[in-house]
C-alpha cells in the first residue's frame, strides 16, 4: 500500500503539450505511472508519443477511466483548470505550478471543499508525489527513493520543500531504507494537502511505520501537525524545519516561508514537535540519521 | 510587493475609499509649494515601508510654510529603523474625533480572509492584540461568497465602534475588502481609520502589500516593483530574476531550491559561521544561472569565501559540474569556493569538477562539512 497514488492510478495531464509538461508527463510514464491522456482544447485527437490528447479533463476522464490528475499549466490558467479537473471528475489533483496568486489559491481551495468535497488537491508549487515503484507523479527524480520490498518497513514522507524532500529520499536510499510515498504539499500560504491530511494518511497505512516530516518557516502548519502527532500518531516521527536563522520579515523563496510578528519562527516549531515526541534533526543530515536509527529499533 | 503610504492611498482611492487629498515630494521647495496648493494646516509625513515612523519623528503637524520647510528639511534624510527617508507625502490635516484600526489578510491556518476591525486604533495592534485581544473584531470571509453587506454592518456592531460612524464604517470596509481581493493584495490595513467630528469615516494612512504573483491580472503594478526598498545586491540579483535575500554574514551561498538554500544558511550559521545571503538558483543550475549567482556574490565586498551546495534531482551531477566549470571561466572570483554536488550522477559530476580543484576550490561530500571548510576559509 502506499497513500493517495499507487500502481492502479490513471493521470491526465493538463499541460501535456507544453514543454514543462511533455519532459514531466513523459518521465513519470518511464517510471511506470499510468499516464493515460493530455488535455488541450486546441490540440485535441492529437498525441504526445502515444498519449492521446483531449479538449477537456471530462473528455479524457469518460474516454480512460482516469481518477487523477497533474497540472504544468501556466500560472494565470491554474484557477480555471482546478476546477476543470474537478468538474471533469478526477478525484486527486496534483498542481505543480509555481506563481499561482494567493486569492486564487485560497478561493479553489474554498470552492473544492464546498462543492467537491471528495477531492484531494495537492499543491500548487509543489514537486508532486511518488510511491516508489508504483506512480510518480510530478518533478520528483523516480531513482533517488528506494522502493519497499514485499513485507519492508518502509518510511513515509511528507514535506514543503522540494530539493530538501529529494535529500531526504536520497539519504534514506543511501542508507538503504525504502519509502512508502513521498508527498511535497509545496510552500504555497494555501496548500490544498497539509501536513495533517498526510499524517493522518500515513497513520492509516499499514505499509507506512515512520514518518519525516520537513517543515520550514512561515505560518502555522507545523505547530498544527505536531498537534496532530501529540493526540492522534502512534507512528515515530522524525522532523527538520529550514530556516532557523531566517531573519523576520524576509521571504526566503517560498511564498509562505516568512516570520511576522514573531510567528512562525523554526524555533517555535521544533519545540512543538518535540514536545509532541517527534525527533528533530538540525539539518537534513541528521533528520536522516535519527530516521535511519527508528526504522532499524523498529 | 510593499507599498509607501502614497502609493497605499492611491491604491485606496481607485476603490473608493476616502483619503485626503495629498501630494509626493522629495524636496523641501516641493513640500512647501504643495503645502500651498493643499491649504494649511498640512501633515508632514515620511514615506518609508516600516512602522513607528511617528514615534521617530517622522509625522509633523505644519499650519505655515515656515514650518512646513522645517519639518520637511528634519525629515528628509531621517533614518527610521535603518530606512531613509527620501519621499515625503504632504497631506492636508484632518479633524480626528476617533481613531479605529481595520485590515485584512488572509488566515493561512482558517484558509479564508481575515478581517479585523478596532474601536482602539492609532496604536501599534499587536499591542492591543496582547493586552486586549477582546477589543479586535474579528470577522472569517469565505472567498468564494465574499464579504456582504449585512456581515460588514454586524461586524462593525461587534468591534463597537461610535454609532455615528456605522454607515461610514460599512461603506469602507466593503470597498476595503474589494480592494484587497480585486486589487490581489496579501495585506491592507488602515491604521488610524478616522471618524471626523463631521461624521464621515476616512482612511488617515494607508499599509498594502500586493501579491507579486498577481502582476499577471495589474500590468501597472510594473510601478511598484521599481519603488521596492532593496539593497544594491538584493537589486542586481533581482534583474538576473535570482531569488535572492541579503544578510549581513561573509559566506557566499549558492543553492537549488528555496528549502535547501535556507538550509544551507542553517548550516552555516550551525557551524559558526555567518551567511552573506540566501540565493536559490531554481532547479535547472545552467551555466547561465551559475554564472549570474557567483557575479551577484562576488559584487557583495562582505563575502569571503562562496559556498555553493546543489543536489541534482532530474538535473543531472554532471549537468551540474558541466555548468558550474563554464560559470568559473566566465566570472573572476577572488575568494575561495567551496563545492558539495549530491544526488543524480554525482560521481560523474564530481569526476568533472576534479581537474579544476585547488586551494581556491575546494570539493567536500556532505553540506555539513562543505559548510565548514567555507567558514574556515572565510576566516583566513
Amino acid at each position: 500500500m502506499a497513500i493517495f497514488v499507487d500502481e492502479n492510478t490513471k493521470v491526465i495531464y493538463q499541460g501535456l503539450t507544453g514543454s514543462q509538461g511533455r519532459f514531466y508527463g513523459l518521465l513519470n510514464r518511464d517510471y511506470g505511472t499510468k499516464v493515460v491522456a493530455g488535455t488541450n482544447p486546441r490540440k485535441a485527437g492529437t498525441d504526445v508519443e502515444g498519449i492521446p490528447v483531449f479538449a477537456t479533463v471530462g473528455e479524457a476522464v469518460e474516454a480512460t477511466g482516469a481518477t487523477a490528475s497533474c497540472i504544468f499549466i501556466p500560472a494565470p490558467g491554474v484557477r480555471d483548470a482546478v476546477i476543470e479537473a474537478a468538474e471533469g471528475g478526477v478525484k486527486f489533483i496534483v498542481c505543480i505550478t509555481e506563481g499561482v496568486p494567493a486569492h486564487d489559491e485560497a478561493w479553489f481551495y474554498n470552492k473544492l471543499r464546498r462543492d467537491f468535497p471528495d477531492v484531494r488537491l495537492l499543491g500548487p508549487n509543489c514537486p508532486g508525489i511518488i510511491s516508489p515503484g508504483k506512480c510518480n507523479i510530478g518533478i520528483t527524480a523516480g531513482h533517488i527513493a528506494k522502493p519497499p520490498a514485499p513485507g519492508e518497513k518502509a518510511v513515509g514522507i511528507v514535506s514543503r520543500s522540494g530539493t530538501l524532500t529529494y535529500q531526504a529520499l536520497y539519504e534514506l536510499k543511501l542508507n538503504d531504507i525504502a519509502v512508502s510515498t513521498c508527498v511535497g504539499i509545496g510552500g504555497d500560504p494555501v496548500p490544498g494537502t497539509s501536513f495533517i491530511d498526510c499524517l493522518e494518511a500515513f497513520e492509516a497505512d499499514p505499509d507506512t511505520h515512520a514518518v519525516m516530516m520537513f517543515g520550514e518557516i512561515g505560518g502555522s502548519a507545523e505547530e498544527e501537525a505536531a498537534e496532530f502527532i501529540k493526540s492522534k500518531m502512534t507512528k515515530p516521527v522524525v522532523s527538520y524545519i529550514a530556516g532557523v536563522t531566517a531573519p523576520p520579515g524576509k521571504k526566503m523563496g517560498h511564498a509562505g516561508a516568512i516570520v511576522s510578528g514573531g510567528k512562525g519562527t523554526a524555533q517555535a516549531k521544533m519545540d512543538a514537535l518535540r514536545d509532541a515526541g517527534a525527533k528533530v534533526g538540525l539539518n537534513p543530515t541528521e533528520a536522516s540519521q535519527l530516521m535511519v536509527e527508528v526504522v532499524r529499533n523498529l | 510587493m510593499d507599498l509607501f503610504e502614497y502609493q497605499g492611498k492611491q491604491f485606496f482611492a481607485r476603490y473608493g475609499i476616502p483619503v485626503s487629498p495629498g501630494e509626493v515630494v522629495s524636496t523641501v521647495d516641493e513640500a512647501v509649494a504643495a503645502a500651498e496648493r493643499l491649504g494649511y494646516p498640512v501633515v508632514v509625513k515620511a514615506q518609508v515601508q516600516v512602522g513607528g515612523r511617528g514615534k521617530a519623528g517622522g509625522i509633523k503637524l505644519a499650519g505655515d510654510a515656515e514650518e512646513t520647510r522645517t519639518h520637511a528639511r528634519n525629515i528628509l534624510g531621517m533614518d527610521i529603523k535603518g530606512h531613509t527617508v527620501e519621499l515625503l507625502w504632504i497631506e492636508k490635516a484632518s479633524d480626528i474625533a476617533e481613531e479605529y484600526y481595520a485590515s485584512f489578510t488572509l488566515d493561512r491556518s482558517v484558509k479564508k480572509h481575515l478581517g479585523m476591525l478596532s474601536a482602539k486604533g492609532g496604536v501599534d495592534i499587536e499591542a492591543v492584540a496582547a493586552e486586549d485581544p477582546d477589543a479586535i473584531a474579528k470577522i472569517w470571509v469565505d472567498p468564494v461568497d465574499g464579504l456582504t453587506e449585512e456581515q460588514a454592518r454586524a461586524w462593525v456592531e461587534a468591534a463597537k465602534l461610535n454609532p455615528r460612524a456605522t454607515e461610514g464604517a460599512v461603506d469602507v470596509l466593503l470597498k476595503l475588502y474589494r480592494a484587497y481581493v480585486e486589487g490581489d493584495a496579501d495585506l491592507v490595513e488602515i491604521n488610524p481609520l478616522i471618524l471626523k467630528p463631521t461624521g464621515e469615516v476616512h482612511a488617515l494612512d494607508a499599509k498594502v502589500t500586493l501579491d507579486g504573483n498577481a502582476v499577471f491580472r495589474h500590468p501597472d503594478y510594473e510601478q511598484y516593483d521599481a519603488t521596492q526598498v532593496r539593497d544594491e545586491r538584493e537589486r542586481a540579483a533581482h534583474e538576473k530574476g535570482l531569488q535572492y535575500v541579503g544578510l549581513d554574514g561573509y559566506v557566499g551561498v549558492i543553492a537549488n531550491g528555496a528549502g535547501l538554500a535556507m538550509s544551507t544558511v542553517d548550516i552555516v550559521n550551525q557551524v559558526g559561521g555567518k551567511p552573506a545571503n540566501f540565493l536559490d538558483i531554481g532547479g535547472g543550475a545552467s551555466a547561465d544561472v551559475m554564472a549570474g549567482a557567483l557575479e551577484v556574490i562576488n559584487n557583495d565586498p562582505n563575502v569571503r569565501s562562496i559556498l555553493i551546495n546543489i543536489f541534482g534531482g532530474i538535473t543531472k551531477g554532471e549537468e551540474v559540474a558541466n555548468g558550474i566549470v563554464t560559470a568559473l571561466g566566465r566570472v573572476q572570483i577572488d575568494v575561495p569556493i567551496v563545492i558539495r554536488l549530491d544526488g543524480t550522477n554525482a560521481d560523474l559530476g564530481r569526476e568533472i569538477l576534479k581537474p579544476h580543484l585547488s586551494d581556491k576550490l575546494q570539493m567536500q561530500p556532505t553540506m555539513l562539512d562543505a559548510a565548514k571548510t567555507a567558514v574556515a576559509l572565510a576566516g583566513k
